[in-house]
């Protein structure tokens, strides 16, 4: 009788156990194949990428098409200068606008900021890191570019509209910045505060302080949050598509309409389609923003290893 | 305490208090006198204020939210608190070396240079080499260190670590030097060397020590105040403190082997407060989960 | 060293503090904008959000943008749930219990890649499947666009929120005999607060962005049909409006960009306070 129930009881138990393990296996199939999903969608892209981009590639050489600036792409002409300075430019003005304002900011969350300002402001700037950036080019087409174009640009000599890259650069500042500050202040926190006590210890001010130990412990993750905002930056589509002006020519100031990567698939994708040569270029300009975008990952993790390194605490 | 002829530091009253979700008195009207050229241990069991009592002694707690302090501290007879002169040269006049060994983000020539050069008070860089080389010389690290002084200081082991930082406060030629535990978070060869490092120092400096064993404080006191639940039991000078207790709840601390006494004067009470106070042990907790990169 | 030690600490307190209050007062000033034009188009006529749009609405403004409001809810939503699966399957075989330390370092690096991908680099992707495959742009390639573009940025989120849970978590179900799977789970119900603030940050960006669904979703000006018609999404119908000639169709854009904004911060609100519920059962772990 009890010898019945043993065997029952047992065998009620392995199988539950069978099936535990069933379930494990099963599992361990798809969580590996999910943990190559992230290879395998970049290779996917890359490749795909650059096999619709191979008709344009055999038949104008790239170095000529990076360097010349006729961008007329109805009568085959491929010249991506314009859109390459453009986005340069944006990119510059708006990381040189953005960053001192988001390093700063995040000094004042992170280390002078206290209580109850400091929850609120803290969490008003993770809140609007998440406005999507249609809306800054929205409210930017009312504030920013009446702005731009009636005081800002005639104050440095220039006559504009109002919409151009200066205007772009401005807007792009504003939209990165919320993010490249929560992302320094996550890094700042992390911070343990023998740190501080250990500077402070020895007579140094709250801003050496900051300057000679903090912002160097925390100089790795600094420097990705504004790497990523760069990404952002140099990436941007919608923004720069709305305020740019679109015209296809190189910038002869930086209050000049002109054109960046992302904007030449933006205006020129739905219209010309059906050219199987202007795709081709387009998926191109695909190309190159994952090329660049996947440079400044490696250059970026190179250096940040060395940060590390030298600035580990 | 002792004769105080040549005191240098002094706490009138000095009461600490938390104000945080609720108000915990970590330290209640403490008066005691710190001689010069002496090494005083302050004991305890953990969580009874003795972080926050040494900190508040060069305005180091002012960097936490909610602690507040009373009464008045006295460096040669003048008020630290009460006072025009900035913080920063309060503090460097009164180091501190944290609990757990800290290297700043700086290799390790820069570590011991970094208060020098903050201060200015270095004339040429051969002067400021000098100087490096014997403050690493006086914690015993420089044969260890010279090698490779523009390596990462944090590439050290922790007690090298640990008397780099004791040489990095040196260095700015404070009066006062607190040290907070600065053996507890070391494997026993490592505290050993520090041990040693702090009795050949003891002689030049004025130290103020805060330790929870009992046989550190036999080895190395001049004097020893014993704190608990915020309010000072006895304050003597170590002999007669050791072999002499004046109270029933240091005889009983002091009979009693380490770890027994932590025990049997801490309880729920001791719970409470460390919980409360939250910076006594709670140290280095704050690391943070969501990091962009690795 | 023109300035004392103590004036120079007193001028980056005082920079510190200026560059925080024009940042939120910039941002504030953003909303209050959004809110005040798109809220006068709105509560005038709150029924353009259920409205559907006329024939000539991207000309003259009739009818509403409901075509943008349900494309919005049918691409960001399931785009969601298949990237939250996805991400939350890739960050588990990635802990040290799947994956050697190399495999997590190197699958890393690809999601950091992907993540400074710009999303107009997705788009083009899915566009010229689409093109490859002879479909058609819909709802159900916007999906896709979108769906891709949230992985990377749950998957960072969700991985560093597993690896901040304390290693005690996984002992102790270990010790319980728990399979590697249970365990896994266990850890990710320890780590809950941090996921979910890893997938409510993918929500959020995948509906705000426009980028990615400009060329996939079909930028559709009707109702949407099914999942293989085309549609559209409330960033790119604001995107698409905020450059009419019509004031009509441009006041729209303002209805339409409150309506994103109201759902957005309405979502970041909710998603505090569910953190803050799960927070009690993630040992140490962090509010988000």
């Amino acid at each position: 009788m009890a010898g019945s129930t043993g065997t029952e009881s047992a065998t009620d138990g392995s199988g539950r156990l069978d099936r535990r393990l069933l379930v494990e296996r099963l599992s361990s199939y798809w969580l590996g194949g999910a943990g190559y999903f992230a290879i395998a969608l970049f290779a996917l892209i890359v490749l795909t990428l650059l096999y619709q981009s191979l008709p344009l590639l055999s038949e104008y050489s790239v170095v000529q098409m990076l360097t010349t600036s006729n961008w007329d792409p109805a009568q085959n002409e491929f010249g991506f200068l314009p859109a390459i300075v453009g986005t340069v430019y944006v990119t510059l003005l708006s990381m040189a606008m953005g960053t001192p304002i988001a390093i700063l900011a995040a000094i004042y969350i992170a280390e002078y900021a206290e209580g109850r300002t400091k929850t609120l402001v803290s969490s008003l700037i993770d809140v609007l890191a998440a406005i999507p950036s249609v809306i800054f080019g929205l409210v930017a087409l009312i504030v920013v570019v009446p702005l731009v174009g009636d005081y800002v640009a005639p104050a440095f000599g220039s006559d504009t509209t109002g919409l151009g890259i200066f205007t772009v650069s401005l807007v792009m500042a504003i939209v990165v910045t919320p993010f490249m500050i929560s992302l320094s202040v996550e890094s700042l926190e992390a911070l343990p505060d023998e740190l501080r006590e250990s500077s402070l210890g020895v007579g140094a001010t709250k801003w050496e302080t900051i300057r000679s130990v903090l912002l160097r412990a925390a100089g790795p993750g600094i420097f990705s949050a504004i790497l990523l905002g760069f990404g952002r930056v140099f990436g941007a589509t919608i923004v720069p598509a709305m305020l740019i002006g679109g015209q296809t020519q190189l910038p002869d100031s930086l209050f000049a309409t002109g054109q960046t990567l992302p904007t030449l698939i933006v205006n020129d994708f739905g219209e010309l389609m059906s050219l199987p040569l202007t795709q081709s270029a387009l998926i191109f300009v695909g190309v190159m923003l994952v090329v660049v975008v996947w440079l400044f990952n490696f250059g970026a993790m190179l250096v940040r290893r060395r940060l590390q390194r030298r600035w580990q605490y | 305490m002792t004769e105080s002829t040549d005191t240098t530091l002094i706490t009138d009253d000095l009461a600490v208090t938390y104000t945080g979700n609720r108000t915990v008195d970590a330290v209640e009207g403490v008066s005691l006198e710190f001689s010069a050229n002496r090494l005083t241990a302050i004991i305890g069991p953990s969580g009874c204020g003795k972080s926050t009592l040494l900190k508040s002694l060069n305005r180091l707690h002012e960097i936490q939210p909610n602690v507040e302090i009373t009464g008045d501290v006295r460096l040669n007879g003048e008020s630290i608190y009460d006072t025009d002169e900035p913080t920063p040269e309060v503090r460097r006049r009164i180091g501190y070396v944290p609990q757990k060994p800290t290297p700043l983000p700086l290799s390790i020539y820069e570590n011991v240079a970094y208060g020098l050069r903050i201060h200015g008070d270095y004339g040429s860089t051969e002067e400021l080499d000098e100087r490096v080389e014997s403050y690493l010389r006086k914690v015993n690290l420089w044969d260890e260190v010279k090698d490779r002084l523009d390596a990462p200081g944090a590439e050290l082991s922790t007690g090298q670590i640990q008397r780099l930082c004791l040489a990095r406060s040196l260095a700015v030629e404070p009066d006062v030097l607190l040290c907070d535990e600065v053996t507890s978070a070391l494997d026993p060869i490592s505290a050993e060397t520090v041990e040693e490092t702090l009795a050949d120092l003891k002689d030049e400096y004025t130290i103020v020590m805060v330790t929870h064993s009992m046989d550190q404080a036999r080895r190395l006191a001049d004097d020893v105040v014993f704190l608990y639940l915020g309010d000072v039991v006895e304050a003597n000078d170590a002999e007669s403190f050791f072999t002499n207790p004046q109270t029933e709840r240091t005889k009983a601390f002091v009979g009693g082997s380490d770890t027994a006494a932590s025990g049997a004067t801490g309880g729920n009470e001791r719970d409470d407060h460390a919980a409360a106070a939250g910076t006594d042990d709670a140290d280095g907790a704050r690391t943070d989960p969501v990091r962009a990169e690795r | 060293m023109a300035l004392d030690r103590y004036a120079r600490q007193r001028l980056f307190g005082w920079l510190a503090r200026g560059a925080a209050a024009l940042v939120v007062a910039v941002m504030l000033g953003v909303v209050a904008v959004t809110i005040y034009r798109g809220g006068r188009v709105f509560l005038t006529d709150p029924a353009i959000a259920v409205t559907p749009p006329g024939s000539r609405y991207m000309l003259e403004g009739d009818g509403g943008f409901l075509h943008a409001v349900l494309g919005s809810i049918f691409i960001v939503g399931p785009a969601t749930v298949v990237s939250m699966v996805l991400a939350v399957s890739t960050a588990i075989y990635l802990q040290s219990d799947y994956s050697s330390e190399r495999f997590a370092d190197a699958v890393n690096m690809f999601l950091n890649v992907l993540w400074g991908t710009p999303p107009i680099v997705y788009g083009v992707f899915v566009l010229t499947v689409i093109i490859a495959v002879g479909a058609q742009t819909s709802l159900f390639f916007g999906i896709v666009a979108i769906a891709i573009f949230q992985y990377p940025i749950m998957t960072r989120y969700t991985d560093e929120a597993l690896r901040s849970a304390p290693e005690t978590v996984k002992e102790a179900t270990y010790g319980l005999g728990a399979t590697r799977f249970e365990t896994a789970l266990m850890t990710v119900r320890a780590a809950l607060p941090g996921v979910v603030a890893g997938i409510v940050m993918g929500f959020a960006r995948g509906i705000g962005d426009a980028a990615t669904v400009l060329f996939t979703a079909g930028r559709s000006t009707n109702m949407p049909g099914g999942p293989f018609e085309p549609a559209t999404t409330l960033p790119v119908l604001i995107f698409d409006q905020a450059m009419s000639f019509n004031a009509e169709v441009r006041s729209h854009a303002y209805a339409a960009a409150f309506v994103l904004i109201v759902a957005v911060l309405a979502l970041i609100f909710a998603s505090k306070l569910l953190a803050g519920r799960y927070a009690r059962f993630a040992p140490g772990g962090r509010h988000s």
